[in-house]
């Protein structure tokens, strides 16, 4: 999609509630095309809840969200329009369980799309070869292991060829060994320019394939930078004592 | 090791399969060959005796013999069991053709009920109300109120068969308690998965139509052929207006030749039709919690 505005995704002034509990209080951010930017931050600090209001999955209290220069969060915006730009995965995956593999990667194209369904499955399936899936194309999803299903989420998201991919603490439902798999899938996208927002709480990971760190700190954003700024010498004592318990748990 | 075996230890009935290692317990409790053997000897032996006993009371008891001409009559038996067969096959056209009916606008109103936003008020109330008024009134009165009530309005273009008013009446009544069961599935879908609809952009027709419904429909087939085993034996209320179907060709019988043999071979009909349908039911019941436990696990 050709635009003037180089800004893939741009926020201003985002509050969102949960009732009485205040989620997102004032964030300001912005991401170039082709840029990898990491959220990091305790759980509950507002990671999830930011992607999903990008994803308009929840609708916002205050300010706006413009996605390639359009205003996503006006009103009468057509939510499934936008919805089919951008990707997002799930931690806990969400496959639909009554749909081989190929089923669930051609079901958006197919229905959101229009794509015809021989066109769709091609694509598709080169997709699941390209992931090193395309022998699971016609397995339903209880029959593959999780790192296998979240790379089939990925492969999801991304036959709907978005412009924008939003992962949300993606491997934070995996067995330690099955994180490798889908974090190489997650390099191979930032390699090739896929533009991401990235919720992780892997941060030798984040470290590696971010171009961006935001630590989120209470509905905030309290620092970004560089990953090596950030990890190195981050300037705020919460993201310190954050990192620093993160290492204590032998993550970084 | 001195645990003997209490309760806990019969037959697993306590073990919920959460255990991921065989305990010393499970092995502990297999039953060798010949037990097995013994057991299924005992079981039957004790089986025939009390069975024995039973019926020598019965057929010994004073008034068996007018019992058994009451109500056990060969003859009759024989005389009216191709009859009310026969009449059957008016309750078969019945709860067949309501049981496509009941499918249908049970669904209906399960997905109006749960239509969100304040313009769809007056839907979610339309379908609400009706869910709660048909499953609260009688069914009788309902097959009373459409079969006698509606023809004696005189309304041009309204049918005057009462099979009609008979298959309206049920499928009324049993698409109220269907729409409940369709909607006890569509509840049990977590919200992830419409979430993951549509989050591809799909809309929220599409959503419920590829994602959430075929998962909640499946999942309450087991309760849907519970009420379609309802259905079949409800077909006889519609007898009070004028339909000959089984239950008042027994009645005419009965009637005329004072026996209540009829009744009894009615009662086998349904027997035969109804209990192969549970059986399948709690098959369904029994592969759903298997196949959960599998993907618990």
């Amino acid at each position: 999609m050709a635009t003037t505005d180089a800004l893939a995704v741009r926020i201003e002034g985002l509050h969102k509630s949960f009732g009485r509990l205040e989620v997102l209080r004032g964030i300001d951010l912005s991401l170039a095309e082709h840029e990898v930017v990491c959220l990091i931050g305790a759980s509950g600090s507002g990671k999830s809840t930011l992607l999903r209001c990008i994803n308009l999955l929840e609708p916002i209290d205050a300010g706006r969200i413009l996605v390639a220069g359009e205003e996503i969060t006006a009103p009468g915006v057509d939510v499934n329009r936008i919805r089919r730009r951008i990707g997002i995965v799930f931690q806990a995956f969400n496959l639909f369980p009554h749909m081989t593999v190929l089923a669930n990667v051609t079901l958006g194209p197919r229905k959101a799309l229009a794509v015809p369904g021989a066109t769709a499955e091609a694509h598709a399936l080169g997709l699941l070869e390209r992931f090193g899936l395309a022998d699971k194309a016609r397995d339903y999803p209880d029959r593959l292991s999780g790192g296998q299903q979240q790379r089939v989420a990925i492969v999801r998201a991304l036959a709907m060829s978005p412009d924008l991919l939003l992962l949300d603490e993606i491997t934070s439902a995996l067995d330690p060994e099955l994180v490798a798999e889908v974090l190489a899938v997650i390099r191979e996208l930032a390699t090739g320019g896929m533009t991401m927002l990235i919720a992780t709480h892997e941060m030798g990971f984040a470290r590696d394939v971010a171009h961006r760190v935001l630590f989120l700190d209470g509905g905030r954003i309290l620092e970004e930078g560089s990953p090596d700024r950030i990890f190195g010498s981050p300037r705020e004592a919460r993201t310190r004592q954050f990192l620093q318990r993160v290492t204590e748990a032998g993550r970084l | 090791m001195s645990f003997t075996g209490g309760p806990v230890d019969a037959g697993g009935l306590i073990d919920l399969g959460g255990s991921s290692a065989p305990s010393p317990r499970r092995e502990r409790r297999r039953i060798p060959p010949g037990e097995a053997l013994r057991s299924l000897a005992v079981g039957a032996a004790s089986t025939v005796v009390v069975f024995g006993i039973l019926g020598w009371i019965v057929v010994n008891s004073p008034g068996w013999a007018a019992v058994q001409a009451s109500f056990f009559d060969p003859t009759w038996f024989a005389y009216s069991l191709p009859e009310v067969v026969d009449a059957f096959t008016v309750n078969v056209q019945l709860f067949a053709i309501a049981e496509v009916l009941i499918l249908v606008l049970g669904l209906v109103v399960a997905v109006l009920r749960g239509i969100p936003g304040p313009a769809f008020f007056p839907v979610r109330l339309i379908a609400t109300v009706y869910a709660d008024l048909f499953r609260a009134v009688p069914g009788v009165l309902i097959i009373y109120l459409l079969g006698f009530g509606i023809p004696t309005l005189d309304l041009p273009g309204m049918p005057t068969e009462p099979f009609v008013y008979a298959v309206a009446a049920l499928a009324l009544v049993y698409s109220a308690y269907v729409s409940e069961v369709y909607r006890a599935g569509i509840e049990s879908v977590h919200p992830s998965q419409e979430a993951a609809a549509r989050s591809l952009g799909l809309t929220r027709f599409q959503a419920m139509r590829y994602v959430v419904l075929p998962q909640a429909v499946r999942r309450v087939i087991p309760p849907l052929l519970n009420d379609f085993i309802g259905l079949q034996k409800d077909t006889v209320l519609v007898s009070y207006i004028g339909v000959v179907e089984i239950f008042r060709q027994a009645q005419i019988i009965q009637a005329a030749k004072f026996n209540f043999t009829p009744y009894l071979a009615v009662a086998l009909v349904f027997v035969v039709i109804t209990i192969p349908l549970a059986r399948l039911t709690d098959w369904l019941v029994a592969r759903d919690r298997r196949r959960a436990a599998a993907v618990a696990r």
